[in-house]
């Protein structure tokens, strides 16, 4: 069985650590949470990808990749991920678990102290970041930032997005944008690094087999060169509570043989710290959420509209993003059928296959969470971004106990308000 | 029922041929949440020309995805949603040399294993039916002719192989699937689903001989003649052309370079090379080779690199690639990088480390029941077991991993996919 416990082991650095020998890995995260903000996104962006690329000790890439090699091929990745309106930033890490090393040797105390020395000890340049890592770092980030565009799916509901929010920190990206970040200088970048260490609340998470009085250990002996600060900043988030008066339409061509279609809906104030989120969580499933939802099956299978049709819910930001791939011709008739589709929902026409079948498979998705590191990672960070405590098994049981009218209640606070259509170029 | 231990990676496997000719393999993972089964027939996308009962036929590319997409359909709707109902996430894929059904549930497992079997087993449906389809499919096409990551590795086969179908999109083109009927579809399930053509593979929390119970229960109960397969002529050793480029919508150029290996032997020898080719690539370019230091430093390979070996019937090759702003002097730098390995050798000490590392990583991987399941398949239908990799790591030597270099890394045998942005270069 698996034991999950939360720590402070300084002011706000906070370990979570899962205990429990299922694995064939342990699986370690440092994240710092920092407001979204458009001014520091870019260097919060750069910052993990500069730190990766040397350390005092390990000074190159390949000197750091040797150490994983010798730590079994072990694998530290730079990331950036978006929660709501915060920014979190910094490494995850997976490693053999110490049980499946061939010399028998311990594996998570060198592997924390990599990952502590990734984070506090970078290689430096006159006291500063070197100047050959930013700039490199820095072009590999414009180049991730220009590529978003290469998968129109994805670049679509980020426009939507950007576009929706634009006058609410949600908008920024979580690269950050290419102005922001073409200017930024080693001492700047270090400038904004040392402030990170200082405010962001720090996050740490692990998975595996070692009991957790030994992997806080192994960490704060890591961690022992973080600043100590008793005020690092809480993360936060704003909810606008109702759309638009009329919903806006953004249109943009380009050369593509399918077009992208994506509604963004509010949802009216409704989040993750409600008591009605399981609601609203499973109305966005019965909506779109599942291959038995009414956007899968109506939208895509009975009327081959589209190739996708999906709803996804930003439970913080409280928000419905409805993604969809047409052919150019067929926006209105999408649309239509979209909106349709959930004004179905609003007036509660769910059939009970449609509620059960939606209900478990967020359920089975809560619990095979439990099953998956990497999952479970992702799970207890935007916990630890929302402030909340509880795991995957307290959601399932709260989806349990919804009912169909409170599906219908919770589809009722949805209000479109921005539409982004992705067409071709006129010939 | 044959119990296999592979003591050194702590797995267990079971192994049953049923009296119909079926293969089924069961992890026994009691520890965990959900349950994971993988049905697959030895069929996909290059098995285009075939005989059975004396008989040569020759279908139209797409066919094997076709039959995928149509197999869900079933007397009493869609098993698709049966299992969504019951809170399974399914799915399916066509490979160049399989196609597999599955699922990952955390509840009722056995009663979606009924399904699972009984949809894959029993093909249900009409000219209707599949003409209907043809629209879905034609959209899924059109998103992969805008996907450029696809179209620089499709175009990488063209380019290597002279005949062999990899060459062949697996999903086929618009005008290809405009060929094909209900018949062709029922000829094919007829050529291709017997069970002695199939395997099943199950992990998760469940009891070996229940699988088993449950798959003589739905399955028929005898085998049926299975088809032969025809590739065509026998390849070239070297790559059909030297370079092939394209133009589409892109941020930076990215690029597939691909050796042309040979053709892999069945058994043991077909894990040993893929052994042997993945250290290759190791210490030829992987990530703590000097050469990748030296490219990423330069500016001309980014985090977004990556490399493998790929080997299906009658081919196996190397290929490496990603975004580049110069991917000409990524092939070159390769090239001198080979020569130098003929002319010194590789550095002992990276050969150990990267063992190490390539050695962790492959258990890491095991977490994954997908990983497991599809592994076991795929190295099954080539003559071995998947975990079998285990004691054959300690014996792959340094002299198998500069031999392949030698041989397969040669300019003859290489190519060079491109996809460049549209503007460049059109003034």
């Amino acid at each position: 069985m698996s034991q999950v416990t939360r720590r402070e082991l300084s002011p706000g650095v906070w370990l979570r650590a899962v205990h429990t020998d299922k694995f064939k890995s342990s699986y370690l995260s440092v994240t710092l949470l920092a407001p979204l903000d458009r001014e520091t996104a870019g260097a919060n962006a750069l910052i993990p990808e500069v730190l990766r690329r040397g350390t005092a000790v390990h000074p190159d890439m390949e000197a750091l990749s040797a150490a994983l090699d010798e730590l079994y091929g072990g694998a530290v990745e730079p990331v950036v991920r978006k929660r709501g309106e915060t920014q979190c930033v910094g490494f995850v890490a997976s490693f053999l678990d110490d049980a499946y090393a061939m010399e028998g040797e311990k594996i998570l105390e060198p592997a924390a102290a990599l990952l502590g020395e990734l984070l506090l000890a970078p290689y430096t340049e006159d006291g500063v970041f070197s100047s050959d890592y930013t700039a490199g770092e820095k072009a590999n980030l414009i180049d991730r930032i220009r590529a978003q565009i290469n998968d129109k799916r994805t670049y679509a509901t980020q426009r939507l997005a950007q576009e929706m929010c634009r006058f609410e920190r949600f908008g920024v990206d979580r690269l950050g944008d290419e102005e922001t970040v073409s200017v930024l200088t080693p001492e700047l970048l270090w400038a904004r690094y040392q402030e990170l260490l200082r405010t962001a609340q720090v996050e740490l998470y692990y998975c595996g087999s070692a009991h957790p009085d030994r992997v806080a250990g192994a960490l704060k002996e890591a961690l022992s060169r973080l600043p100590v600060n008793e005020d690092r900043i809480d993360p936060d988030c704003e909810v606008r509570v109702t759309a638009g008066p009329e919903p806006v339409l953004v249109e943009e061509a380009m050369d593509v043989t399918q077009g992208k279609l994506v509604l963004g809906f509010r949802t009216g104030g409704l989040t993750c710290w409600e008591e009605g989120f399981p609601a609203l969580y499973l109305a966005a499933a019965v909506y779109g959420g599942t291959t038995l939802s009414k956007l899968f099956m109506n939208v895509r299978e009975k009327l081959s509209l589209c190739y996708y049709a999906s709803a996804t819910l930003e439970k913080m930001k409280g928000l419905v993003l409805v993604s969809s791939g047409i052919e150019f011709g067929r926006y209105q008739t999408a649309k239509d059928e979209i909106l349709a589709q959930l004004e179905a929902v609003k007036r509660g026409e769910i059939e009970d296959w449609e509620l059960e079948g939606a209900r478990r498979t967020l359920v089975g998705a809560c619990m095979a969470t439990l099953d998956d590191q990497g999952r479970q990672e992702e799970f207890w960070m935007g916990q630890a971004a929302a402030g909340l405590d509880y795991g995957p098994e307290v959601l399932a049981a709260r989806l349990e106990a919804v009912t169909r009218e409170q599906v219908a209640e919770a589809a009722r606070r949805l209000e479109l308000d921005t539409v982004y259509f992705l067409k071709g170029k006129e010939v | 029922m044959e119990k296999l231990r592979f003591a050194q990676v702590g797995e267990t496997m079971y192994h049953e041929v049923l009296a119909n000719g079926l293969n089924v393999f069961v992890f026994p993972k009691p520890e965990f949440q959900k349950g994971y089964a993988f049905f697959a027939a030895n069929y996909g996308g290059m098995d285009m020309r075939f005989y059975l009962d004396g008989e040569q036929h020759d279908t139209p590319a797409g066919v094997a995805h076709y039959l995928e997409h149509k197999m869900f359909d079933t007397q009493e709707g869609n098993a698709l949603q049966d299992l969504a109902a019951n809170g399974a996430s399914p799915n399916a894929f066509t490979s160049n040399a399989i196609t597999g059904y599955y699922f990952e549930s955390t509840e009722k497992f056995e009663e979606n294993l009924r399904i699972l079997l009984s949809f894959v087993s029993v093909p249900w449906f009409t000219q209707e039916s599949v003409d209907k389809e043809r629209g879905i499919i034609g959209q899924e096409i059109g998103m992969y002719d805008d996907d450029p990551d696809w179209k620089v590795f499709i175009n990488l086969m063209t380019a290597l192989y002279q005949s062999h179908p990899i060459r062949v999109n697996v999903a086929g083109s618009v005008e290809s699937i405009s060929h094909i009927t209900a018949d062709t579809l029922y000829a094919c399930h007829k050529a291709f689903y017997d069970p002695a053509n199939m395997v099943l593979c199950v992990a998760g929390p469940v009891d070996p001989e229940r699988i088993c119970q449950v798959a003589r229960e739905i399955l028929p109960k005898e085998a049926g003649p299975i088809a032969v397969k025809d590739y065509g002529e026998r390849e070239a050793p070297q790559a059909a052309q030297d370079h092939i480029e394209e133009r589409m919508e892109v941020s930076a150029p990215l690029f597939q370079l691909g050796y042309k290996g040979d053709a892999p032997i069945n058994g043991q020898d077909r894990l040993r090379q893929e052994l042997v080719g993945e250290l290759a690539l190791e210490v030829l370019l992987g990530s703590s080779s000097p050469l990748y230091a030296k490219l990423y430093r330069e500016g001309l390979i980014n985090q977004e690199f990556s490399y493998g070996y790929e080997c299906c019937p009658g081919c196996a090759f190397l290929m490496a690639g990603g975004e580049s702003k110069d991917p000409e002097a990524v092939r070159m730098a390769v090239a001198e990088e080979a020569a130098r390995i003929g002319r010194e050798g590789v550095d002992e000490a990276l050969w150990e480390r990267v063992k190490k590392g390539v050695y962790g990583n492959k258990v890491r991987g095991l977490n994954s029941f997908e990983n497991l399941c599809v592994g076991q398949a795929q190295t099954f239908f080539a003559g071995a077991n998947f975990l079998d990799f285990a004691p054959l790591f300690s014996a792959v030597t340094k002299q198998e991993a500069e031999e392949l270099i030698a041989n397969w890394v040669t300019a003859q045998r290489t190519a060079l996919s491109v996809v460049r942005a549209k503007e460049e270069g059109a003034q």
